[in-house]
């Protein structure tokens, strides 16, 4: 692993990302890393563009928006298009197919899953794709252990949605298996 | 001795230090000044407990004179500030001193929310139709067709009921009276230190060298009397048709009505958050 | 020398009024570090302004919702009734401001916060504060201006407004962090200075500081150090409000303490009445301006990185200054010598600091989220450097400036 890696997580508001960002960067908190996590987002609560930068280090992070990035999840095609370019070398994209139908640049390692099907599907609600593509980042990865990712959405989501949560990042895990 | 009138207003002055005052000969606002003290001997509160606040403009000038706690502020943040000084201590009596455009104008928004929060603050707006300390301008109380120096050919607003705004926005003690009625205007203030929440008690007041001169009006004593002749008591304006009433000064405690005082309420907040808090 | 190592600002001596501060009601910042057993913890700028608010001892807050500050007054409202402090939602900025002065005139430890807009409202109460020299703090979030501008995006276009603000001359001490940790501790010392100079200390945050988080781990609260306002020991009748003694710092009765001084926004004289006699008005202005000017020492805070050897030197506060770290790591990679100098206290200025930075380097880069403003403070101490010599980069577009910019600027002038 990077000594220093970049993690931006991408779409529209409402889909959840700052708080899928928070949720990292306190698992990486939890294992005594040192983690900075700024959020871009425009005035609407839902829709529009947002983004959220994880940066996860073992020495300090002078600069805290990612401007090499390790690892793009983008949920939506206008984030995918705006951030694709923003990949390092080697990088990793992760897009929701739901959303993303076109890639401007083939990226050596992409993982294509429609993360928002699948959690209509087998959670009964989109609600929860934020935890699942997490997740599903976090084993293709490896930036967190899986243990910590558990313990830090215990803590941070509200107690009547943490089995919720957690079954989409079983769901996400094993995803990522495949 | 002590009983006297005068002797009371005098010991209650910074008599040694701030004298003689800014106001003009016939002013109104020496008027208010000695109700506003005998009210305060009369209930025997202790001056250190009292805190004068003001804003800009002539009446807010009365604060220096004063042997309290005085604080003379910005230009229509009189009630901003006085809400400081209330929310941190809550047992001083606090009066706030202003006049019509200071309240009305400028600091109108803040005589609004402070009404609706109904936190005590015992507000007497000396309205004098004009704006004395810069020359004479356009108030928000300046009559149709009254003449300022701004509205030299007559001002084309119509003027603002202020006593109306307060009770509009859920002052529970408001009262009008004017510069005349001296004996009335004391009570008024008495009751009002008395009262567990917003008070606003409007003094309609005589400024005879500006607005006066600019209205011809005649001199302070002509201003005084036209006061005593073109006001009525609210208890006669219920009996009188409404054309008798037209163009009067109403007087009276318009509004007495008790409803959760802001700074009561918060803390009973706080013993509620530490109660549950402690559960 | 003027000179301090951010490290040392975190040694407290012991505080001598600790017994006041532990009778209080636990903090949630305490609950905090209970239950992690003060491990480090993962939080935001914006909540560390509020709970080193209420480990200062503020006890009394008044605000209006503004982007990107409001999450200060949210935190507030929540934690200051649990230990019978004061938050009240006003009706506007305006309000906002007069109201702490009341609060803080009747003893309280007052603070509010907000951005742009709103910070331009408060200038008058600003002036307020300062010419009655009554300690408040009011904390900036900056974003994007001018007027309603871009109210999440970043930017440092306030620096001047936070010294300028309001009319008149009126010196100003203005703090400026560059971390979510530095935030918490610079919002104890805004407090802190703002009792002991009896004066309005703003604390200019960056949006993106306000709003990022980072794994921070807060001092136990027995370690903070708190500056309280020195009260009057002299009966009511001797009590000057404005009485001078040792480097223009003088004693605070609060109303209803039996002092029943005068407080007014006029030109006033030592006992704080108002006065037109020039002697008098001149030596309250010279208060002013002595109290700030004589005591530079105490207030400026800089740190100094990599400047040892440097022969390039950036001058950056808060998100820039991260930027400028960022590349100097890879300037310093290719044996470029480079260093910076970043002021955690912006005004006062610190001349000194920036006097010595400009004895031993040959360039100095200035990168600033505005359109130039602390560039020139830095042109003003160089005195006949060649205009070749001092670089700025700025950029209002919403956006950083990235290492990248820096690092670029860098290699052009080595």
């Amino acid at each position: 692993m990077a000594k220093t890696f970049e993690v931006r997580l991408s779409g529209s508001g409402g889909q959840g990302l700052i708080l899928a960002g928070i949720i990292l960067a306190k698992a990486a908190v939890l294992e005594n890393r040192k983690v900075t996590q700024t959020q871009s987002y425009g005035p609407e609560s839902r829709g529009g563009y947002s983004h959220a930068d994880v940066i996860i280090s073992d020495k300090e992070i002078y600069f805290p928006e990612a401007t090499n990035i390790n690892c793009l999840l983008a949920l939506t095609q206008e984030a995918c298009d705006k951030f694709l370019f923003d990949l390092c070398e080697n990088g990793i994209l992760i897009i929701d197919t739901t959303f993303v139908k076109n890639l401007a640049m083939v990226a050596e390692n992409t993982y294509e899953i429609p993360f928002t099907e699948i959690a209509q599907e087998k959670l009964g609600s989109p609600i929860s794709t934020n935890i699942m593509a997490l997740a599903f980042l976090v084993k293709i990865t490896g930036i967190v252990k899986e243990s910590s990712l558990k313990k830090a959405i215990e803590e941070t989501v509200k107690p009547a949605f943490v089995d919720l949560n957690l079954k989409a990042m079983q769901i996400g895990f094993e995803l990522a298996k495949k | 001795m002590a009983n006297i009138p005068q002797r009371i207003v005098h010991e209650y002055l910074r008599h040694d230090k701030k004298f003689p005052h800014v106001w003009c000969a016939g002013c109104s606002n020496g008027i208010v000044l000695g109700a506003i003290i005998r009210a305060v001997a009369s209930l025997n509160i202790d001056r250190n407990d009292i805190v004068m606040v003001s804003g800009i403009g002539c009446s807010s000038r009365m604060p220096v004179y004063v042997d309290f706690n005085t604080l003379h502020t910005l230009h229509g943040r009189s009630i901003a500030f006085a809400t400081g000084v209330k929310l941190h201590k809550p047992h001083l009596k606090v009066i706030v001193v202003t006049g019509d455009g200071d309240c009305a104008a400028i600091g109108g928004n803040h005589l609004i929310h402070a009404a609706r929060r109904n936190i005590d603050l015992k507000v007497v707006m000396i309205n004098n139709n004009i704006y004395g300390m810069t020359g004479g301008q356009c108030s928000p109380t300046t009559p149709h067709n009254a003449y300022a120096t701004t509205a030299p050919y007559g001002n084309i607003e119509p003027d603002f009921d202020i006593c109306n705004l307060a009770m509009g926005a859920g002052a529970t003690f408001v009262a009008r009276t004017t510069a005349f009625h001296v004996q009335e205007m004391q009570s008024m203030i008495k009751e009002a230190l008395q009262h567990p929440g917003f008070s606003l008690i409007e003094v309609v007041s005589a400024c005879p060298v500006i607005y006066g001169r600019l209205n011809k009006k005649g001199g302070a004593a002509q201003m005084l009397k036209d006061f005593r002749d073109n006001s009525l008591p609210l208890a006669a304006v219920e009996k009188l048709p409404p054309e008798k009433v037209e163009g009067k000064i109403i007087r009276g405690i318009l509004r007495k009505e008790i409803r959760p005082e802001f700074t009561a309420e918060y803390a009973a907040l706080c013993k509620r958050v530490q109660t549950e808090r402690g559960e | 020398m003027t000179e301090k190592e951010i490290s040392k600002q975190t040694k407290h001596k012991t505080p001598s009024d600790k017994a006041s501060l532990a009778a209080k009601p636990e903090s949630k910042l305490e609950e905090i570090q209970a239950k992690h057993e003060r491990k480090t913890i993962l939080m935001q700028g914006n909540e560390a302004v509020a709970y080193g608010a209420l480990d200062a001892g503020v006890n009394f807050f008044a605000g209006y919702p503004i982007t990107p500050s409001t999450e200060i007054a949210e935190i507030l409202a929540a934690e200051l009734p649990k230990r019978n402090g004061v938050f009240v939602q006003m009706e506007d900025e305006l309000a906002s401001i007069c109201t702490i002065i009341g609060a803080s005139l009747a003893g309280a430890k007052a603070l509010t916060a907000t951005s742009g807009p709103g910070f331009s409202l408060m200038q008058e109460g600003i002036g307020f504060a300062k010419i009655t020299e009554t300690p408040c703090v009011v904390v900036d979030v900056q974003r994007v201006g001018p007027s309603t501008g871009m109210p999440t995006s970043p930017a440092q276009g306030d620096m001047m407004q936070s010294k300028w603000g309001s009319h008149g001359d009126s010196p100003a001490i203005v703090l400026y962090p560059d971390s979510v940790k530095e935030s918490y501790e610079l919002t104890i010392r805004a407090v802190n200075l703002s009792e002991k100079y009896r004066t309005c200390v703003i604390l200019l945050l960056d949006e993106v500081i306000a709003h990022m988080r980072e794994a921070v781990c807060l001092p136990d609260i027995a370690n903070v150090k708190i500056i309280n306002r020195i009260k009057p020991t002299v009966p009511p009748q001797w009590y000057k409000h404005y009485d001078e003694n040792q480097k223009y710092l003088s004693p605070l009765a609060s109303f209803g303490e039996g002092y029943r001084f005068h407080v007014t926004g006029l030109t006033h004289d030592s006992h704080g009445f108002p006065t037109n006699k020039p002697g008098e008005a001149a030596e309250m202005m010279e208060r002013l301006r002595k109290k700030i000017s004589y005591n530079i020492r105490d207030l400026v805070q800089i740190e100094s990185y990599q400047m040892e050897d440097a022969k390039i030197a950036i001058f950056a506060a808060g998100i820039s200054s991260r930027a400028a770290k960022a590349a100097i790591a890879s300037a310093r990679a290719e044996g470029i010598k480079v260093g910076l100098l970043r002021p955690l206290t912006i005004w006062p200025f610190p001349d000194d600091a920036v006097r010595k930075m400009l004895r031993n380097v040959d360039t100095v880069i200035v990168p600033e989220l505005n359109q130039g403003q602390l560039i020139h403070e830095v042109e003003r101490l160089t005195k006949g450097k060649s205009d070749g010599g001092l670089i700025p980069i700025n950029k209002v577009s919403s956006e950083l400036i990235t290492p990248n910019e820096i690092l670029n600027k860098i290699k052009e002038v080595c």
